[in-house]
C-alpha cells in the first residue's frame, strides 16, 4: 500500500442533511437508540507502540489501571444491571483479551444477550505502525476469540483506543464486518467507501461519551445525564423527518462509579418511557438501514 | 515506523489478572461484609496533610498542587501552608461536631515542623496514615529502590518518633507507585495501603515480601478530582457524595456493608467560601442511623476479622 497521506481520506460522499430520503425505525420510532459498554482490559505493563504511550506514568501507572480494573470487579456489574433493569441491550467494544483474562465479564454480557464487536486485543495496544499482517492477525484473532467465547461472529469494529492504519476500513469490509464505530460525521448511518464488500458506519459518538462527559468536559455526573437527555430529545424530535441513531457510549469504570451510576438511571428511565426511542444494538440498526438503502450510499 | 514483530506477542494473555498481585474477584459474589454497630454504610475521610517545600523536585515527578512559577513561588507555597494553619483546622472542627474519626495522610515533616498540629489529631481520636516525607517524596518507576526504601522507612519513623505509634496505612503521592512500593511497604511492617482505585472494599494484595491489604481510596470521589481538576462548586461536590452514599446504601441493602471514601486536601476544602456546605453535606450523613463515619484501620480491622 502508498505511504502517501492524503488530505481527503476519501471515506465517503458529501450528503447535505437536508432534503435526505427518509429512513423509517421499525414501528414508527424515530430514534434509534444504543448502547455501547466498553468491555475492556488495560495491560499493567505493555510492549511499547512508539507512537503512542501506553499510559501517562511511568509502569506501574496505578491510577490508570486501577482505575479500569473497577470495572471488571466492581462496575460492570453496577451498569449491566441497570441497563438491564431499563431494557436496553449491549453492543459490546470488547478488548478481546477480556475473553482470557475475566470471562466472567463476557459470558454476563452474552447471558444478557448482547452484541459483541471488536475493540482490538487489548486498549494498550495501538494499530499505529502495524503492517498489513499485523493487521489482519489482530482482525483474525478478534474473530475467532469472540466465536470460541460466546459464539458471536463479530459484525463491527471500533479500533482500539480509536487508533487505526488508513487500510483498516478496507481490511474490515474484506473480512466481511458489517459496521465501523470509528467516524463520527454523521447522525445516521452512511456506507463507507471500501475496496471490497460494503461496511457501514454506525453512529458512535466522542461528544456524548462518557470519557468526554466527564473528562473532556468536566461535566457533573448530573450535568452528564441531562446532556444526554438533550441529545435524545432533538435526535428523536428530527428523527420524524428522517430516522436517527444515538449511541450511548459507555465505560463502567466511568459510569459504574457510586456518585454516577444514580444520576445515569435517570436517562435510561427518560428514553425507554418517551415512545419515539428504537431501543436496540447496533447489529439490527445497520440491518434495517441497510433493507431500505439498498447498500447505496 | 513499522512495529517489531513481537508487538503481537501477548505474554500474559490467560486466565486472571496480568500480574500477581491479586486474583480477579467480583464485589457482588463475596460474602457480605457488616460493619461495626449495624452500620451499612461507613464513609472513610482522608484529609491529605501535605507540606510543600518551595524547591520542588521533579524526579520522579512533581507532586499534583506543587510550585509552579520561577523561584520564589510565594504564592503556591503560601497557599498551600494555609491548609496546614487554617484549613486543617475548620475540617477537623467540621468533622468534630459530628462526632467523625478520620485517617489523616500526613507528610512526616509536618509532625516534626508542627507538633502541635500532630497532637491536636492525635488527641481528637484521629488515625495518622503515612504519606511520605513531604511533597517531594514521590514514587514511580525510576527511583532507585534503596531510594525508595529510605523514603519509606523515613516517614514511618519520622511518624512513629513524633507520635509515639507507627503508622499502619500508608498513601503514596498522587497514588504513584513503582513496581516495588507494595513489597517494600509490606517489608516495612505496614498494615495497609490507599493507592489502588479498583475496588470498594479492602481486598488482599500479594508482595514478594508477603501480603498487604489494599483499602481503596477512590480518587474520583476526591476533593482534588471533583473541586480542582474538574472545576465544580463545592455544593456540586456535596450533591455527588449525596448521591454516592444514597446509591451504595440502597446496594448494602443486598449485597452488604459498602464503604465510601471522601478524600480531602485542606488548602482546597478548607477554604472559608465552601466549608460550610462541607459541614452541612457531613450533617447530614451523620444524622442517617445507616450511616457511620470510620478511620481507615478500623475499617480494616472489621474487615479482616470477617475473612
Amino acid at each position: 500500500m502508498s505511504d502517501v497521506q492524503k488530505s481527503d481520506p476519501g471515506l465517503y460522499d458529501y450528503a447535505p442533511y437536508r432534503g435526505r430520503p427518509k429512513i423509517k425505525w421499525p414501528d414508527g420510532k424515530t430514534c434509534a437508540v444504543w448502547v455501547a459498554p466498553n468491555l475492556e482490559f488495560y495491560e499493567l505493563d505493555p510492549a511499547v507502540n512508539p507512537h503512542r504511550k501506553s499510559w501517562p506514568k511511568p509502569h506501574p501507572d496505578v491510577v490508570g489501571y486501577s482505575h479500569r480494573d473497577h470495572a471488571n470487579r466492581v462496575s460492570h456489574w453496577r451498569m449491566a444491571e441497570m441497563m438491564t433493569k431499563h431494557g436496553f441491550p449491549g453492543s459490546v467494544s470488547l478488548s478481546v483479551a477480556l475473553c482470557d483474562h475475566i470471562p466472567e465479564v463476557v459470558e454476563d454480557a452474552k447471558q444478557r444477550g448482547w452484541e459483541f464487536f471488536s475493540h482490538g486485543i487489548y486498549n494498550t495496544r495501538y494499530s499505529y505502525g502495524m503492517d498489513e499482517a499485523q493487521e489482519r492477525a489482530i482482525i483474525e484473532d478478534s474473530i475467532a476469540t469472540v466465536e470460541r467465547a460466546t459464539g458471536q461472529r463479530i459484525r463491527g469494529w471500533l479500533a482500539p483506543a480509536l487508533t487505526h492504519t488508513p487500510r483498516t476500513l478496507d481490511l474490515l469490509a474484506e473480512y466481511g464486518m458489517d459496521y465501523t464505530c470509528d467516524l463520527y460525521h454523521d447522525d445516521q448511518p452512511t456506507d463507507v467507501k471500501v475496496k471490497s464488500g460494503q461496511l457501514t458506519a454506525i453512529p458512535y459518538s466522542l461528544e456524548v461519551n462518557d470519557h468526554y462527559g466527564f473528562f473532556i468536559y468536566n461535566m457533573s455526573p448530573r450535568e452528564y445525564a441531562d446532556t444526554l437527555i438533550r441529545q435524545y430529545n432533538r435526535l428523536a424530535e428530527e428523527g420524524a423527518q428522517s430516522g436517527t441513531v444515538m449511541c450511548i457510549p459507555l465505560h463502567s469504570y466511568l459510569i459504574g462509579q457510586p456518585h454516577r451510576i444514580g444520576p445515569f438511571e435517570a436517562v435510561l428511565e427518560h428514553i425507554a418511557a418517551d415512545g419515539r426511542a428504537w431501543i436496540t444494538k447496533a447489529g439490527d440498526i445497520v440491518d434495517a438501514f441497510r433493507k431500505q438503502t439498498g447498500g447505496a450510499s | 515506523m513499522s512495529l517489531d514483530l513481537s508487538y503481537l506477542d501477548y505474554p500474559k494473555r490467560g486466565r486472571g489478572m496480568d500480574h500477581d498481585y491479586y486474583p480477579y474477584s467480583s464485589l457482588f459474589d463475596r460474602k457480605p461484609v457488616q460493619w461495626p454497630d449495624g452500620k451499612k454504610l461507613l464513609i472513610w475521610p482522608v484529609i491529605s496533610l501535605e507540606y510543600f517545600p518551595m524547591t520542588p523536585n521533579d524526579d520522579p515527578f512533581r507532586a499534583p498542587g506543587h510550585m509552579q512559577t520561577a523561584y520564589p513561588d510565594y504564592r503556591h507555597y503560601t497557599a498551600r501552608e494555609y491548609g496546614t494553619r487554617i484549613g486543617i483546622y475548620r475540617l477537623l472542627g467540621a468533622f468534630e461536631k459530628v462526632g467523625a474519626k478520620v485517617s489523616v495522610a500526613t507528610n512526616s515533616v509536618i509532625a516534626e515542623r508542627y507538633p502541635q498540629l500532630v497532637e491536636d489529631i492525635i488527641s481528637g481520636g484521629h488515625e495518622i496514615i503515612a504519606h511520605s516525607t513531604n511533597m517531594n517524596g514521590t514514587i514511580a518507576s525510576g527511583l532507585a529502590e534503596a531510594e525508595e526504601k529510605a523514603l519509606i522507612e523515613g516517614s514511618l519513623t519520622a511518624l512513629e518518633k513524633a507520635t509515639g505509634t507507627r503508622p499502619r496505612g500508608w498513601l503514596s503521592i498522587a497514588r504513584s507507585q513503582s513496581f516495588n512500593t507494595a513489597k517494600l511497604l509490606a517489608e516495612a511492617g505496614v498494615d495497609y495501603m490507599c493507592d489502588w482505585a479498583n475496588d470498594e472494599l479492602p481486598y488482599a494484595f500479594q508482595t514478594d515480601a508477603g501480603a498487604i491489604t489494599n483499602v481503596p481510596l477512590n480518587h474520583e470521589l476526591s476533593d482534588r478530582q471533583i473541586v480542582n481538576v474538574q472545576q465544580q462548586s463545592v455544593d456540586s461536590y456535596a450533591q455527588q457524595m449525596t448521591d454516592a452514599a444514597d446509591w451504595l446504601l440502597a446496594e448494602a441493602e443486598q449485597y452488604g456493608g459498602r464503604m465510601l471514601p471522601m478524600h480531602l486536601t485542606p488548602y482546597i476544602m478548607g477554604l472559608p467560601y465552601r466549608i460550610s456546605s462541607f459541614e452541612k453535606l457531613i450533617a447530614g450523613l451523620a444524622e442517617r442511623n445507616d450511616i457511620g463515619f470510620a478511620r481507615g484501620d478500623a475499617i480494616l480491622d472489621s474487615w479482616k476479622a470477617q475473612r
